[in-house]
């Protein structure tokens, strides 16, 4: 029988780790546009890290983290009386961290891409900052977010070392896609692994190919080939 | 009247201008790299002077003694951009209309006025990717005027442009000084266009 489980938990994992992604992902990119300070490479290549790591390195550290008795890990239990190790949410934390890195450099390369002397033009025309940022600077960088969201989705979506760690394999509960995919494989039931195989391959490639679809057909100034 | 006296450390010099503007078209003439656009940025508020102050009619819109800086956005100084600045992804109306502060029928008349006056009515439905020079130079003036402003400054305004559309640019600009009757405030490095626009010349070395 066709378990659908694991796809929904992995959709619903995936859309939650690209909102908190894509706020602070976009948020950071923002702000750290025009600042200059000398730890900046640093806090950049912080940011960067979980890209390079090993997906189960990040997972390992998310795991001292969040762990029972990680610093995280306590303060939710004093503050919360909770925890979120071995639950979804510890999922969709290590999605979130392993995606962040792509969300923030396409965002950093959208806003970067942006004008600023348009932006210049809409402040002497009386507009707020709150307001350049909305009509001119996110419209201008859309094209980029875009991408960044995309990929930030798909990453997310196909996230195993970290989550793994961090969030176990539970079935039912915390067994997403990937995870699925290899104890399927493993228990040796290849057509339901090949079933998950074609359903995440299908998500990714639909999003990928839909945002080339849309970045051509758009027109004005926004490219007209593909984003990838 | 328009009173400006503002020094700014740049790399290499230290600019230091003192002018006053009245209500016509004062030239600011200099080579490359003396500081022309710096001063509008500074006029503008989109740099802030180290020192002096600037006071359009008796308002302080920055002083260095006083530590007032009213940010661009509440100046009430539009600016002409030298590559017009338009919005790529707005189409000419919308561009016209981006620093209207509320739509009413004052606005609906001013907005007709300057389509007229400037013959741009049969391009507002288009993006700024299908203007021309010229085009985009009147509709950047029209965008620039719609914000009500009480002083318009333009950055070598006309140097993008062939020769028989600057000859016609100039008179309409003259014309629409008069017209509006602010002060405008234009960059060149062009002798001829100095002559041939300024009511007053203001040389920067």
């Amino acid at each position: 029988m066709t378990e659908w489980q694991p796809v929904i938990l992995s959709i619903k994992v995936a859309s939650m780790s690209l909102v908190l992604v894509s706020i602070s992902g976009i948020v950071l990119a923002y702000w750290l546009r025009r600042k200059d300070f000398s730890a900046k490479p640093l806090v950049e290549a912080l940011f960067i890290m979980p890209l390079v790591l090993p997906p189960v390195v990040t997972g390992f550290l998310l795991l001292l983290l969040i762990g029972k008795q990680g610093p995280v890990g306590r303060l939710l239990t004093d503050i919360f009386h909770t925890q979120i190790i071995f639950t979804p949410y510890a999922a969709v934390l290590a999605g979130a961290v392993v995606a962040f890195p792509l969300m923030y450099q396409s965002a950093k390369a959208a806003f970067q891409g942006v004008d600023t002397t348009l932006e210049d033009a809409a402040r002497t025309l009386g507009a707020s900052e709150w307001r350049v940022f909305w009509t001119v600077t996110i419209p201008l960088a859309w094209p980029g977010l875009v991408a960044g969201l995309v990929l930030s989705f798909s990453r997310a979506l196909g996230e195993f070392g970290a989550t793994i760690m961090v969030a176990g394999n539970i079935p039912g509960k915390t067994q997403t896609l990937p995870l699925a995919i290899y104890f399927a494989a493993e228990s040796n039931d290849l057509t339901m692994a090949g079933f998950y195989v074609l359903i995440i391959s299908v998500i990714t490639f639909s999003a990928i190919y839909g945002l080339n679809t849309w970045a051509r057909s758009h027109n004005g100034a926004w490219p007209d080939k593909g984003l990838f | 009247m328009l009173q400006v006296n503002i020094k700014k450390e740049l790399p290499g010099f230290t600019l230091d201008v003192q002018f006053s503007v009245e209500n016509n078209i004062a030239v600011l003439f200099g080579p490359s790299g003396c500081g022309k656009t710096t001063t509008l940025r500074c006029i503008a508020g989109l740099i802030k002077p180290d020192a002096g102050e600037i006071i359009n009619n008796g308002k302080i819109l920055f002083s260095s003694e006083l530590q007032t800086f009213i940010p661009a956005n509440q100046r009430r100084v539009s600016y002409m951009f030298q590559e017009y600045a338009l919005f790529p992804h707005l189409n000419v109306k919308k561009n016209i209309w981006y620093g209207v502060k509320s739509h009413n029928q004052i606005a609906e008349k001013l907005y007709k006025q300057l389509l007229e006056l400037l013959q741009i009515e049969h391009l507002t439905e288009r993006f700024t990717n299908k203007l021309s020079g010229g085009e985009k130079q009147r509709v950047a003036l029209a965008r620039a005027l719609m914000a009500e402003p009480e002083i318009l400054l333009l950055d070598e305004p006309l140097s993008a442009l062939d020769e028989e559309t600057r000859c016609q640019l100039q008179i309409e600009l003259k014309r629409m000084q008069k017209l509006w009757n602010i002060p405008f405030i234009l960059v060149t490095h062009d002798r001829n266009e100095a002559k041939a626009l300024g009511d007053k010349v203001i040389y920067l070395a």
